[in-house]
């Protein structure tokens, strides 16, 4: 079986600035990969061609053999791609249940006729809906939240929420940008520990982060971006040790210690 | 509603005649706006549209009422499915832009194919409905007629919002984006809610040029399109019930503040923007709000 996802040569330029400049890199099955590298250098814009909200400027991306640039959001997510946002995006005036229901949609079929004649099989697709998306919610613990508004809820449950949503539309793989970000050390423990239970049901997962103590816990690769570019690949521990990847994050020795010496 | 006769006077069935025909257009607006959160500002023209096809086919073509009434809502929801493809893609204030510049551009249509319409004088004799040997020819007949497909089109609209559909609108609503990576086909289910909303314009305008029998462009201008979104507005944009309550108080207000005679426009005005200060949820689920208010104290 061979990558789950694969890119190649990814190019994305928006006017005369290039965000990604000719990315190479596979993720395999039941893998968990991170994208790390400094702010800029087009983590979350990859995120963003995967899942189709941009355009890619030039190069492919394949999921399951298959080209998936150019296609549109909602059908990446029902080939089997889903993801979690940087700034949290839930539909806020919606409920915690409503909003994984949302999630379930791209699994389920009942359309605007469906709905106006609201039939006995529209209605047990309904109950369906509504049974997978508590699972998916007692999945992360949040069933006890299941009527309250998603804007009500604190941070940490509103991105428990959604990863609930990502999983209600049955990815193969998921990308989360910055799982991690904002929660509190035991609250990020948490979230490692959910984020091996989705691979152990199966899901393959790319993430962007931060936190390196969390991205070195978690990942068994790493790629290193930089300026829209990959300076590195491997485990945690090579990349760690790798030259240029130090070289991007804290800067030449000699300029550091020149900038010592002058202040 | 349910007991006309109690009413006995014909001047209040012929305005509870105009309710329905108005609640019809705004329940559908109400789907659009409230629901998947994209404004039209060319409602009228549905609604004329619907009058006009179903106007002219009848009147000069000799179709029956009833066929003139299906076939507006196929001409009426082509128009909108061709106008709503290319405008949906756009939002807020550009959307609203579109639907007026149609509006508009329907508006000079009535007026200007005048050996279809009319032109600015219109066009009368319009058959009425007749179901055998029956003709609807009363205030109380229509009332019953329309307030029918009132109750159906509520019924309607009540399935969609409870529905996967509804659900989808609503995310469309909340975040874009969001539902479109979350697999929701956004484009597909805007267009789908513009032109069923159209449909309904299309019927009320059916029925209203059965009802009175006579069209001229005026009423399906810019204005009433104004009229129809504050409806939705005041009556409280994210409920079918709301804009029922909008078209009835605002078809309803008018005539009482005939009263006041020059004042009646400063009056009106003052209420809707009481109404928008104290209850800016709409006066549905404001009342409701005052109510579990009183209660908990």
């Amino acid at each position: 079986m061979g990558p789950i996802l694969r890119i190649e040569k990814l190019e994305k330029s928006f006017g005369g600035v290039t965000a990604v400049d000719g990315i190479d890199f596979e993720v395999n099955p039941h893998q968990i990969k991170a994208l790390i590298g400094p702010n800029g250098a087009g983590k979350t814009t990859i995120f963003n061609l995967i899942s189709g909200i941009y355009p890619i400027t030039s190069g492919t991306i394949r999921f399951k053999g298959q080209k998936i640039n150019g296609l549109k959001s909602y059908v990446i997510a029902e080939k089997g791609v889903s993801r979690t946002f940087q700034n949290v995006q839930l539909f806020e005036n919606m409920t915690v249940l409503e909003n994984v229901m949302v999630g379930r949609h791209c699994r389920t079929r009942s359309g605007l006729f469906a709905a106006i004649l609201n039939s006995k099989k529209t209605r047990a697709e309904e109950k369906r809906i509504r049974e997978y998306s508590l699972e998916m919610l007692s999945f992360v613990g949040l069933e006890a939240k299941r009527d309250e508004v998603a804007s009500s809820l604190v941070f940490q449950q509103q991105k428990l929420l959604e990863f609930a949503r990502a999983l209600a539309t049955e990815p193969e793989l998921i990308l989360l940008d910055e799982p991690v970000a904002g929660l509190s050390v035991p609250e990020t423990d948490e979230m490692v520990q959910l984020i091996y239970r989705i691979r152990e049901i199966g899901i393959t997962i790319l993430l962007v982060e931060h936190d390196m103590g969390m991205v070195m816990e978690v990942s068994e690769e790493v790629v290193v971006l930089n300026s829209g570019q990959v300076i590195a690949e491997g485990t945690p521990r090579q990349v760690q040790n790798n030259e240029a990847v130090i070289t991007a994050y804290l800067g030449k020795r000699e300029t550091e210690n020149a900038s010592y010496t002058k202040s | 509603m349910a007991m006309p006769l109690g009413l006995g006077n014909s001047y209040y069935l012929n305005v509870l005649v105009f309710v329905g025909i108005h609640s019809l257009i705004t329940i559908g607006l109400s789907l659009l706006m409230g629901y998947a959160g994209q404004i039209s500002l060319g409602q009228a023209a549905f609604f004329g549209l619907g009058a006009y096809t179903s106007g002219i086919l009848s009147t000069k073509f000799g179709v029956s009422p009833w066929l003139a009434l299906l076939a507006a809502i196929f001409v009426t929801g082509g128009i909108a499915f061709l106008i709503g493809a290319p405008a949906l893609k756009l939002k807020g204030h550009y959307l609203a832009m579109a639907t007026l510049a149609f509006g508009y551009i329907v508006y000079i249509i009535f007026n200007q194919a005048s050996s279809f319409t009319g032109g600015p004088s219109g066009f009368g004799q319009i058959p009425r409905f007749r179901l055998g040997s029956f003709v609807f020819k009363t205030d109380v007949h229509y009332y019953y007629l329309v307030w029918i497909l009132v109750i159906i089109a509520l019924l309607i609209s009540l399935n969609i919002t409870h529905s996967r559909v509804g659900r989808a609108l609503r995310s469309i609503h909340a975040g874009e984006l969001t539902a479109n990576t979350m697999g929701v086909n956004t484009a597909k289910y805007k267009i789908q809610i513009f032109v069923l909303s159209a449909v309904y314009a299309s019927v009320a305008g059916s029925l209203y040029a059965h009802f009175i029998t006579f069209l001229n462009p005026s009423p399906f201008g810019f204005h009433f399109s104004i009229v129809l979104v504050t409806m939705v507005v005041v009556g409280g944009v994210a409920s079918v019930w709301g804009a029922m309550i909008g078209a009835a108080l605002l078809t309803v207000l008018p005539e009482y503040l005939r009263a006041f005679q020059d004042y009646d426009i400063l009056i009106y005005g003052s209420i809707l923007l009481l109404i928008m200060v104290f209850l800016p949820k709409g006066l549905f689920v404001g009342i409701f709000d005052l109510v579990k208010k009183r209660k908990n104290r």
